[in-house]
């Protein structure tokens, strides 16, 4: 009441002769926003995580499908340096008891790591053919397993790789749909009010207060008995969205009612402007740096619950590789202890989602027009 | 008050409804039926059965292959009349015999770990608005976002490995083998902590971040109204200023927030379940939802859903009870 | 000690609020005092320092802001018996840490203070009983069920009907009147010497404002206690007030007795101040004079004199570079302006 008082009554005042400073709104958003440097690392790391995503081809060394029944349950093998880059070969013996295969990382053999190797063919963005990776054995046929292998042998790294595409492309795609619900069914709510409002508003409380993980699971399991796995993937995607719009629609609708009462919306209207006008010139530019923000905090739960869906067994399925599908491997206690590499995904679930939290936060702050 | 009371216990009915509906519907979605799956298991497994008497039989039971609306009537008309809720075909008994007990289990972990996050998160999101901008207060909302963001079922995946690597420790079951048919007793108990503490201290503080997130925002919201200036004017100190005015206005949100913590710590118990493998609600979901076991499924599905419900429906009434403005609407 | 008493000396105040945009200098020289019993008004347009410069008397700045210079004399009287020889002490209240207990016994017991908006400024969740009832509790040695019998008398006091009942209320179910009433109320339980009034009838319609700044007037002169009242209308001051402090940008740039102010306005600002608002008797066609110009940025607080650029008496080349000093007339008045330092 004190200090902003004085600040805001002021601010927008000026001296008559000192110049008038204007600036476009994503400007002082931008600026309040490059302050959270917390947030400003983690817009990095999404950006970084997207470049991974749209260029998997390129950047994994290997195909995410391609067995070998040579090196199943391969560990790491550390990346060293003497002036070119190598990893250890493994020998092997098999383990009696355990009916295994035991790998011990053998430093003297050494398999040569170069950048932009020949491996598998490829299309650029389904274009362009090459088959140029970004790194890999210079020799195709010696394995190179950064990340280690799984049960069949496949390659952890390239797996993880392949996984960032679906992973993070549904949380995009799943937002999209539930942010044309939630704008759609928010905004009617808002602006209409009334009985359609209140019909609305006891829909989203309904889905809003039951837990979403059971009938997840039912719709889950409905859908992806007998579909293939492109389907599977827009059906989860669908059954993402439908669950998550509530929360958008509440933040629109809110908008909305604080808006309509406004009175620069009383004077559009008043103006004669139509309701189209008013709500897409006057209303829209007023809140969609908040709707962006609540939006960026979505896709981190959109990616989470892919993965616990899929972690479960009741998501997408092989051979789609996203990093619930990747733990998946990881279910049982037994097969951690035996390839704690497993595990991995886990990290990049993690990293993934905490840098969106932290994004999403720190816009949500910086587009909010009435923080000190 | 009455009519708010009334108010909210209207709006459970027809969300029940929808509810069961839903489930109803969902659970019809797959095209086979389960009475197939059940009749081909049985003949796969070589036992000598008339496979099309058996499968009519089970038809007729259950209405199976009538026009939905007919079987989900009569799976209603069973629950509400004599608390029915039909067939759990692989377990070849009703329903209701098998799962009140592990929705028992179910309810008094997720109640503990409400418990644990809220002992967790009242001190240090008090902490963290009292003192903002320090360095408890960054640290706190770090590990707050660090517990939204790694989900309970990720947590227990990586503890689990740690407790086994490390401490050779296995955590499974709800009690030891020897304590599973014992009377209820201390021992008993204190065996079923030792069995499920990992469970529930992870879900605790899965939900935890959210909570002191809530809690250091409504207190700091609080913090600058001028019913504060008011109480420091008068000359009470800090402490208890915080104490009487912004934190008791900042609980509100903070009791109506266990009806958005609760569906939360159910879905976390669900998964942890069969992360963990603790014979709760969650393990016999997916289980019957991957056998398509479809009035077992429904009904846990119904269930969880509807005790959620009630429980966020007694939140509302501990928070109309604590806030005057409501209760004198 | 002859003729009457002081009771409040405000000397140089300057309150900053540091913020990472820059610092506001929102009370930058403030100078003003109080006698025991007497009744000042602080005047100015929205955002020039006055709620700062109340709030700072009391230590209630929060931070980023912080009083960063100047002196708050405050005479207390030790015993605070009627009729006994006063032992007054001399306490410097913008030494005392923001929350300290030294602070703290003086809040409330010695000074209290009426807020604005009186709907905020109750709790809404506590009712009023419980939060009259509280002062007196904290400050004097009473007991649960004394503190609730002088909090009912208190409020029939101050006009509150059915007081016993009213106790337990909550705000909400008060109207507006009725809760800054309460307000007051809350502020008199302990017959405190100074009353802090912050724009106290602006919230309320204009027959209830009338009615409360009679209230206050009546109180004030039953207990004896002095009065600041912040306002931002002249009308209301030549109404209740003996002395007034003009504010502009955070200084105080005129302090009179208010009929000496009304008569012969001496600071440039005030004369426009003066004119601004209407007279009756005045000529039909004679128009209002607004003062030209907008309070400008905080930020960019204007060098010299801040009210040079809007000043119609402004000599170039002194009034925008030197700060014109604090002059002390003869009658005591004070004015901080050029146009009067060398005479």
């Amino acid at each position: 009441m004190n200090t902003a008082g004085i600040i805001h009554q002021t601010a927008a005042r000026t001296d008559t002769e000192a110049p008038i400073f204007v600036a476009p709104e994503w400007k002082l958003v931008w600026w309040k926003f490059r302050k959270h440097k917390v947030a400003l690392i983690s817009g990095i790391i999404i950006v970084f995580i997207y470049l991974v995503a749209a260029l998997v081809e390129f950047l994994a060394p290997f195909s995410p499908t391609a067995t070998n029944s040579k090196y199943l349950y391969a560990p790491p093998q550390p990346l060293q340096f003497d002036g070119g880059l190598f990893v250890s070969g493994y020998t092997s013996t098999v383990d009696k008891a355990a009916l295994r295969r035991i790998f011990v990382v053998d430093p003297t053999q050494k398999i040569q790591v170069g950048f932009f190797v020949k491996g598998i063919p490829y299309k650029w963005f389904g274009v362009l053919p090459s088959d140029r990776h970004l790194f890999g054995p210079v020799d195709p046929t010696q394995p190179m397993y950064l990340l280690g292998a799984d049960r069949l042998g496949r390659d952890l790294l390239s797996r993880l790789i392949y996984g960032t595409r679906i992973s993070m492309s549904i949380g995009l795609i799943g937002v999209f749909f539930s942010l044309l619900l939630g704008i759609v069914l928010g905004g009617i709510s808002g602006f209409y009010g009334g009985m359609v409002d209140t019909l609305i508003q006891r829909t989203i409380e309904l889905v809003r207060s039951i837990p979403q993980i059971p009938l997840w699971m039912g719709l889950s399991a409905a859908l992806t008995f007998s579909i293939s796995p492109v389907q599977t993937y827009f059906a989860i995607t669908v059954i993402l969205s439908l669950l998550a719009w509530p929360d958008l629609a509440r933040a629109v609708r809110g908008r909305f009612l604080s808006l309509r009462t406004e009175d620069f919306v009383m004077a559009a209207r008043l103006d004669g402007a139509s309701q189209w006008r008013i709500i897409f010139r006057h209303m829209l530019p007023a809140f969609y740096s908040h709707i962006i923000a609540t939006l960026t905090l979505t896709i981190p739960s959109m990616i989470l619950a892919e993965t616990a869906l899929s972690f479960l067994g009741l998501g997408l399925r092989e051979p789609v590789v996203s990093w619930g599908v990747l733990l998946q491997d990881a279910q049982d206690i037994r097969s951690i202890a035996t390839a704690p590499w497993l595990l991995i995904p886990t990290l990049a679930v993690v990293i993934a989602v905490l840098a969106l939290n932290f994004f999403g936060d720190g816009l949500r702050d910086a587009a909010d027009p009435y923080a000190r | 008050m009455l009519q708010f009371i009334l108010r909210r216990l209207l709006f459970i009915i027809p969300t029940f409804f929808v509810i069961s509906f839903v489930t109803f519907i969902v659970i019809q979605l797959p095209p086979s039926d389960y009475a197939q799956t059940y009749v081909s298991g049985l003949l796969a497994q070589g036992d000598n059965i008339d496979a099309q008497a058996t499968l009519k039989n089970l038809r007729d039971l259950y209405g199976i292959g009538e026009p939905a609306y007919v079987q989900y009537g009569k799976w209603m008309w069973g629950i509400l009349t004599r608390g029915d809720f039909g067939m759990a075909f692989e377990y070849q008994q009703p329903v209701s015999f098998i799962i009140w007990e592990r929705i028992e289990f179910t309810i008094v972990i997720t109640l503990a770990s409400l418990l644990v996050s809220w002992l967790i998160a009242f001190p240090v999101g008090i902490y963290s608005a009292v003192r903002q901008y320090s360095l408890g207060d960054y640290l706190s909302t770090f590990l707050a976002f660090i517990g939204i963001s790694v989900p309970s079922f990720l947590m227990a995946l990586v503890i689990m490995y740690i407790l086994f690597k490390y401490f050779n420790i296995t955590l499974g079951g709800l009690f030891s083998s020897q304590m599973e048919k014992a009377p209820w007793s201390l021992a008993k108990v204190v065996d079923f902590l030792q069995h499920t503490w990992l469970a529930i201290l992870i879900l605790g503080v899965s939900s935890t971040g959210g909570l002191i997130r809530t809690l250091r925002a409504n207190l700091l919201d609080e913090m600058h109204k001028p019913y504060v200036i008011t109480a420091r004017a008068k000359g009470l100190p800090e402490w208890k200023v915080v104490i009487k005015y912004p934190l008791r206005l900042a609980l509100n949100p903070f009791i109506s927030g266990v009806g958005f913590t609760l569906p939360l710590l159910v879905n976390g118990s669900i998964i942890i379940s069969v992360v963990m493998s603790l014979p709760l609600v969650g393990v016999m979901l997916l289980r019957s939802l991957q056998s398509q076991d479809m009035y077992l499924a429904g009904s846990l599905i119904l269930i969880t859903s509807l005790l959620t419900i009630i429980g966020v429906f007694l939140s509302d009434m501990l928070l109309a009870w604590v806030d005057p403005r409501i209760r004198y609407q | 000690m002859e003729g009457p008493e002081l009771l409040l000396e405000v000397k140089g105040l300057k309150t900053y609020f540091f913020l990472d945009e820059g610092t506001v200098k929102a009370v930058e020289g403030a100078d003003f005092s109080l006698l025991r019993g007497g009744t000042l008004g602080i005047v100015g347009e929205s955002g020039c320092g006055k709620t700062v410069t109340a709030y700072s008397i009391t230590q209630l700045i929060e931070s980023p802001g912080r009083i960063v210079e100047g002196q708050i004399l405050f005479h207390r009287r030790l015993n605070g018996v009627e009729g006994s020889p006063a032992t007054t002490e001399v306490v410097d209240l913008a030494k005392l840490r923001p929350g300290s207990r030294s602070i703290c016994e003086i809040r409330g017991s010695e000074i209290a203070m009426v807020f604005q908006e009186p709907m905020t400024a109750l709790s809404p969740v506590h009712t009023i009983g419980d939060q009259i009832m509280e002062v007196i509790l904290l400050h004097r040695k009473v007991s649960k069920k004394e503190a609730r019998e002088q909090t009912v008398e208190m409020l029939r006091h101050v006009g509150i009907p059915k007081s016993e009942t009213r106790l337990d209320t909550y705000p909400f179910q008060l109207s507006g009147g009725m809760r800054q009433r309460a307000m007051i109320a809350m502020a008199l339980m302990c017959r405190p010497s100074l009353l802090i009034a912050d724009e106290p009838t602006t919230a309320l319609d204009v027959t209830m404002q009338a009615q409360i700044l009679e209230l206050m007037k009546q109180l004030q002169r039953e207990m004896g206690m002095a009065v600041i009242l912040i306002t931002h209308n002249l009308g209301v001051v030549a109404e209740v007030c003996e002395q007034v402090a003009v504010m502009y940008l955070g200084e105080v740039v005129e302090w009179a007795d208010v009929e000496a102010l009304f008569a012969d306005p001496l600071h440039p600002y005030t004369q426009a101040l003066l004119r601004s608002i209407p007279k009756l008797g005045q000529s039909k066609k004679g128009r209002l004079d607004p003062i030209k110009g907008m309070v400008p940025d905080p930020y960019n607080r204007p060098g010299g004199c801040p009210f040079h650029p809007r000043c119609a008496q402004m000599i170039a080349g002194r009034c925008d570079q030197e700060r014109p000093p604090l002059v002390r007339r003869p009658d005591g008045r004070t004015v901080r302006c050029v146009l009067y330092a060398d005479s």
